[in-house]
């Protein structure tokens, strides 16, 4: 065996129990997931047979695919912007020198090692009618009482808010660290061209940190798309499936009413979204993001 | 890279001049403040409600009695001990199997050369975009296969080779000088005798930076441990509260408050007392 040989024997057995375990449990069933959402769901009496597109016929047709899929774009849309947004601002505040900021920078950051289903505890008192937090606020100021959670119309803000909250901290740790790394000198220079603060920030800081708001903006898609903790407590996806998100359903579908072909075809669905997440990051956002 | 760290004096000459002064350090200060109260709102109710007696649970009188006794009464109704220990191992042997699974194959993608290695790469890197969160119904079939379900393997098994472990640390093994690899390959060391000598040593900030990562990510991990678990024996603490939180206990708020601070407490106290570890290790896993 000639060396090139041996070092291909090498470096395959060395990747061997990782490639393993991702062919079990990523690749393989991201295949069997596409093909069974051609087939039809196996039942007691009836083995599982090949359907065609009868599955995205019926996913087409089907008002809470449509529901879910709206309702995950509009918690992507509210979720996405503020967050990153904060966390620009909480970054540019604790990165100044400001009175308690060690303190300030901890509160920000907290809600990220916290569980969400355990804080979706606490979330889920706020909202609550009659005697929670944010009612007796508003009963304060003598506003009306809002069942958060149980009206069509803010279940899902109610969702969004709570995301928001969690993700900023988070994606504040990246910007600051972004920040920290930017030369002090470009700030002398600027300020000797006698350029404002907010000059210095929207021509020189914030172009700069284009390549962590990118990556940033990666993770809060998919972010979007993944987090639904919270929907466990605070909704169920309920009332009438105001707040059902595109993974609470394929976990509806699959758990609750056994339906795993049709679930296998909201995975591909999702799938497709990731894919086309991945798609945009390196075909198109990468070439065009200054990098230093 | 947090703000006090015994770092090289900044000297005068690198004064920001945009450092906000007077007027504007105060606007800037309070409006920090104000929203750094509101993050920590949530967790501080938690506190108050549960060190509270029940009837104080939303009127917020200062002079209001401490208790623990809402920890107790939690303590009494569910299992939590059980649940705590599950954690612990689940935690565990997730890190155990990443960091060795992680460690040879990033070795052989960062420091061999040989046929395949880039379609490895971009075959590991797939899973950053296919979480395993994606995949519930086939992988929930997959374990039912090995009748694993309701175990705690059947918990971890999908998320011991993590391709974000392998790619941080190709990453850092790729930093390593090859002069040291040769020097220890001149000494006769075989070539795990090299990784575990000079490669895992030198890497040993990044393990920790991923070892916080991977522990707070899968000790607050709900959807998947759910679905694969439904006994006491086997349930981690997330899937517990839930439970405990939406069965007969009604809504009493104090004591699922003092059950939501119980379940989150380890990482707290972690978080509390190694802040800015914690923080650069987050930092440090996300940037590349």
């Amino acid at each position: 065996m000639n060396s090139r040989a041996t070092a291909t024997v090498h470096g395959w057995l060395l990747l061997l129990p990782a490639m393993a375990c991702l062919a079990l449990f990523t690749h393989w069933p991201a295949v069997a997931t596409l093909v069974e959402s051609f087939y039809s769901t196996p039942k007691a009496r009836r083995p599982a047979r090949f359907v065609g597109l009868d599955n995205y016929e019926q996913l087409l047709a089907d008002p809470i695919f449509w529901k879910a899929m709206s309702n995950n774009l509009w918690f992507a849309l509210g979720t996405i912007p503020t967050s990153i947004a904060l966390a620009l601002l909480m970054a540019v505040w604790v990165n100044d020198k400001i009175v308690g900021r060690t303190w300030v920078r901890m509160a920000f950051f907290t809600p990220t090692i916290l569980p969400m289903i355990a804080v979706a505890n606490i979330w889920l008192f706020f909202f609550t009618p009659q005697y929670g937090l944010l009612e007796q606020i508003v009963g304060l100021f003598g506003g009306r009482s809002t069942n958060w959670l149980g009206s069509q119309d803010t279940a899902l803000a109610a969702i969004t808010v709570v995301a928001i909250w969690k993700e900023a901290g988070f994606f504040m740790i990246f910007y600051l660290a972004a920040l920290q790394a930017l030369p002090p000198s470009l700030g002398e220079a600027a300020a000797i061209e006698g350029a404002s603060r907010w000059t210095y920030f929207r021509r020189i800081q914030f172009p700069l940190l284009m390549p962590t708001t990118l990556f940033v903006l990666i993770n809060a898609v998919i972010n979007a798309f993944r987090m639904v903790d919270h929907i466990f407590v605070m909704t169920r996806g309920g009332p009438d499936n105001a707040t059902t998100l595109l993974l609470f359903y394929i976990y509806q579908v699959g758990f609750s009413f056994w339906d795993t072909a049709y679930a296998a075809t909201l995975t591909c669905v999702l799938l497709a979204l990731l894919a086309l997440v991945a798609f945009v990051q390196y075909g198109i956002l990468e070439r065009r993001t200054h990098y230093r | 890279m947090s703000a006090p760290a015994p770092q090289p004096v900044v000297t005068a000459a690198h004064s920001d001049p945009y450092a906000p002064k007077g007027l504007a350090l105060t606007l800037e200060s309070t409006g920090a403040i104000l929203l750094a109260l509101l993050w920590v709102l949530p967790l501080a109710y938690a506190v108050w409600a549960a060190i509270h007696p029940a009837e104080y649970t939303t009127r917020f009188v200062l002079t209001a009695p401490l208790t623990l006794d809402n920890f107790t009464r939690a303590w009494a109704a569910a299992p939590f001990a059980r649940y705590f220990l599950n954690t612990f191992i689940l935690v565990t042997m997730i890190l155990a199997f990443q960091l060795v699974l992680g460690t040879l194959a990033a070795y052989a993608l960062a420091r061999q050369d040989f046929w395949g290695r880039d379609i490895a790469f971009a075959l590991i890197l797939a899973q950053l975009m296919i979480m395993p969160d994606a995949l519930i119904v086939e992988n929930y079939r997959t374990l039912a296969r090995l009748d694993l379900i309701d175990t705690i393997p059947a918990i971890a098994l999908p998320y011991i080779a993590s391709a974000f472990g392998i790619f941080l640390l190709r990453q850092t093994f790729k930093t390593v000088p090859k002069e040291l690899d040769d020097a220890a390959r001149v000494e006769g060391a075989s070539p795990l005798q090299v990784l575990m000598k000079v490669y895992v040593p030198l890497a040993k900030p990044t393990y920790i930076a991923y070892g916080l990562v991977s522990v707070s990510y899968h000790w607050n991990n709900f959807l998947w441990p759910l679905l694969v678990t439904n006994s006491v024996e086997s349930r981690p603490l997330t899937v517990g509260l839930q439970v405990f939180s939406s069965s007969d206990q009604g809504i009493d708020w104090a004591v699922i408050c003092a059950a939501t601070l119980m379940t989150s407490a380890p990482l707290l106290i972690g978080f509390l007392l190694f802040q800015r570890q914690f923080v650069q290790s987050f930092m440090r896993a996300g940037i590349k």
